[in-house]
């Protein structure tokens, strides 16, 4: 097992982060794992991504050119990284912002609206783990379980307090995502 | 406890690595894409578990000098930095080197030339392997591929720079020093004694010890006929090291029509992009050097015997590759794929550059 993971969208949205609690869920299911982001100076706006890749054997090279997943945040990774996912791959988008929808037949293409969710849960800081809630549900990598032990490791103790307000989020976002 | 697998950048392997070897000291300035260890130094506090002094410095010229003054004492210190800085610790690198001191450096390289770019880059080869500052000197080159390689050459750059009183450097590049990846700490060893020290270390400047006599370190001679017998000496250290020190690791040579040659974590990159040509029916081999002086030249000229051709890929204008040709002396064609400033290749770019350059 091997997935190529890239995760696209502006500094701020928790694009990093949500790769890093990935990464964490993969060490916890004892899998191998790469994290390596790409970003600007900037601390907010910017286009930030990160290239997460999860398998049971050796990984070679942490950068790549085509990926089995591309989680969407905004249009410019949209139009960036849409044509890079492999065929019969999937992509996972927020339908919020984006003006040209994807046109790729030949991928599993999901569309999640996690930012209206965002709202109703009142919750911001939450948008990345209601991605990563459907991430893990359209196509299972690691378990719910592996993802909450992730956040706990990841997460310094002072901040633990907010792991139900995640646990909340990533089950929303599974919820958001429908197996056929 | 030692054998937990963790999760975590390079940078920050190199710090935890640093504290459980048992350094006595580091001096830097932060400076991207290596802030994370200082950073990551400052957070652990090792001041209040091992002792270790961790300072951050006004300026890379008092860091590295710093680490001079530390290394004249016998202790194990170490400075890190990202390319412009690295620069600026030129001077004091050659008075080590001069004044026969071990000390570990750390290089995680972003792109030049000048303040350039935060992003990575393997354009300090020449630097690192060719002398940077003044004088006939080498460093023991370190070039790690995986965060599991930050954390273990820490402890083999200090070992090495003890052995021969010569000062290491670990050349990453900001890829190798900004992913996560899973890491086994090193084991945890205790700061030597300031009496280990002074048996250890019969040349380090620790008052008269016992001795009778205090050492003075100085890499000033004005007599140039024993400044040349100093030099012999260097470079009798550094043929030893030649001798003994050359490490690199060989992927898929058994079999291979062609070569690829690169560092870090290029080779890596490399490696995915061998593994889809062999399913293209393609056979490359991959040599990684990892000690990028002393340089595995006899392992590259071994495997060219075998081979049409050989690609070196860098990120930078082609710096390595006049090392593998020199390997193997204009015998075959030896061509140079490299990516500048901090953009990074990916696996179909690395390969769609062998297939141009041999017809494939």
């Amino acid at each position: 097992m091997t997935e190529e993971i890239i995760i696209a969208g502006f500094g701020g949205q928790g694009v990093l982060s949500m790769g890093k609690i990935l990464a964490y869920a993969a060490l916890m299911d004892d899998l191998e794992v790469t994290w390596m982001p790409s970003y600007g100076p900037e601390q907010r706006g910017g286009t930030a991504n990160v290239t997460v890749i999860l398998s049971d054997s050796t990984i070679s090279s942490p950068v790549l050119d085509t990926y089995d997943i591309a989680v969407i945040l905004n249009q410019q990774s949209l139009d960036k990284f849409e044509s890079h996912v492999k065929p019969g791959g999937m992509l996972i988008y927020d339908p919020s912002g984006i003006h040209h929808k994807p046109t790729r037949d030949d991928i599993t293409v999901i569309s999640v609206d996690a930012m209206t969710a965002t709202i109703e849960m009142g919750n911001a800081k939450g948008y990345n783990m209601i991605l990563l809630g459907a991430l893990i549900k359209a196509r299972p990598m690691v378990s719910i379980d592996a993802v909450l032990r992730g956040l706990k490791k990841a997460l310094p103790e002072r901040h633990h307090h907010l792991i139900p307000a995640n646990e909340a989020a990533l089950r929303r976002g599974m919820n958001l995502v429908v197996n056929e | 406890m030692n054998e937990e697998v963790r999760l975590m950048k390079g940078n920050e392997a190199i710090a935890h690595a640093a504290i459980r070897y048992g350094v006595d000291g580091y001096f830097g300035y932060p400076i991207t894409p290596q802030s994370e260890v200082l950073e990551t130094l400052e957070a652990e506090m090792p001041w209040e578990t091992t002792g270790m002094v961790v300072l951050q410095a006004e300026s890379e010229v008092a860091s590295i000098n710093m680490v001079y003054g530390g290394a004249a004492t016998g202790k194990a210190v170490m400075t890190s930095s990202s390319s412009p800085g690295v620069s600026l610790m030129q001077e004091g690198i050659s008075y080590i080197a001069a004044a026969e001191l071990p000390a570990l450096i750390v290089n995680v390289m972003r792109g030049g030339p000048g303040l350039g770019t935060i992003h990575p880059s393997q354009s300090d080869y020449f630097q690192a392997t060719k002398g940077g500052g003044h004088g006939d000197y080498h460093l023991i080159v370190l070039a790690p591929a995986t965060v599991q390689e930050m954390a273990d050459f820490v402890g083999l750059g200090f070992d090495l720079a003890f052995k021969y009183r010569t000062p290491a450097m670990i050349l990453a590049d900001g890829i190798v020093g900004q992913m996560m990846e899973k890491v086994v700490l090193p084991p945890v060893r205790q700061r030597r004694t300031p009496e280990q020290i002074t048996e250890q270390c019969p040349w380090a400047a620790t008052g008269k010890s016992g001795r009778g006599h205090r050492n003075v370190v100085t890499s000033l001679e004005l007599d140039s006929a024993i400044m040349e017998k100093n030099n012999e000496r260097f470079q009798r250290t550094y043929a030893e090291i030649e001798r003994n020190e050359v490490r690199f690791q060989s992927y898929y040579t058994d079999d291979c029509d062609y070569l690829i040659v690169a560092f870090g974590s290029v080779a890596r990159i490399c490696l995915k992009s061998i593994e889809e040509a062999r399913k293209q029916g393609i056979k490359i081999g991959l040599i990684r050097p990892i000690t990028l002086w002393p340089f595995p030249y006899e392992a590259i000229a071994e495997v060219a015997k075998q081979v049409k051709g050989i690609l070196v890929v860098e990120l930078n204008a082609g710096q390595m590759i006049e090392d593998v040709r020199l390997a193997v002396s204009h015998e075959m064609p030896v061509y140079h794929f490299g990516r500048m400033g901090g953009i990074v290749p990916n696996p179909l770019e690395v390969l769609n550059a062998f297939k141009s350059h041999f017809n494939n």
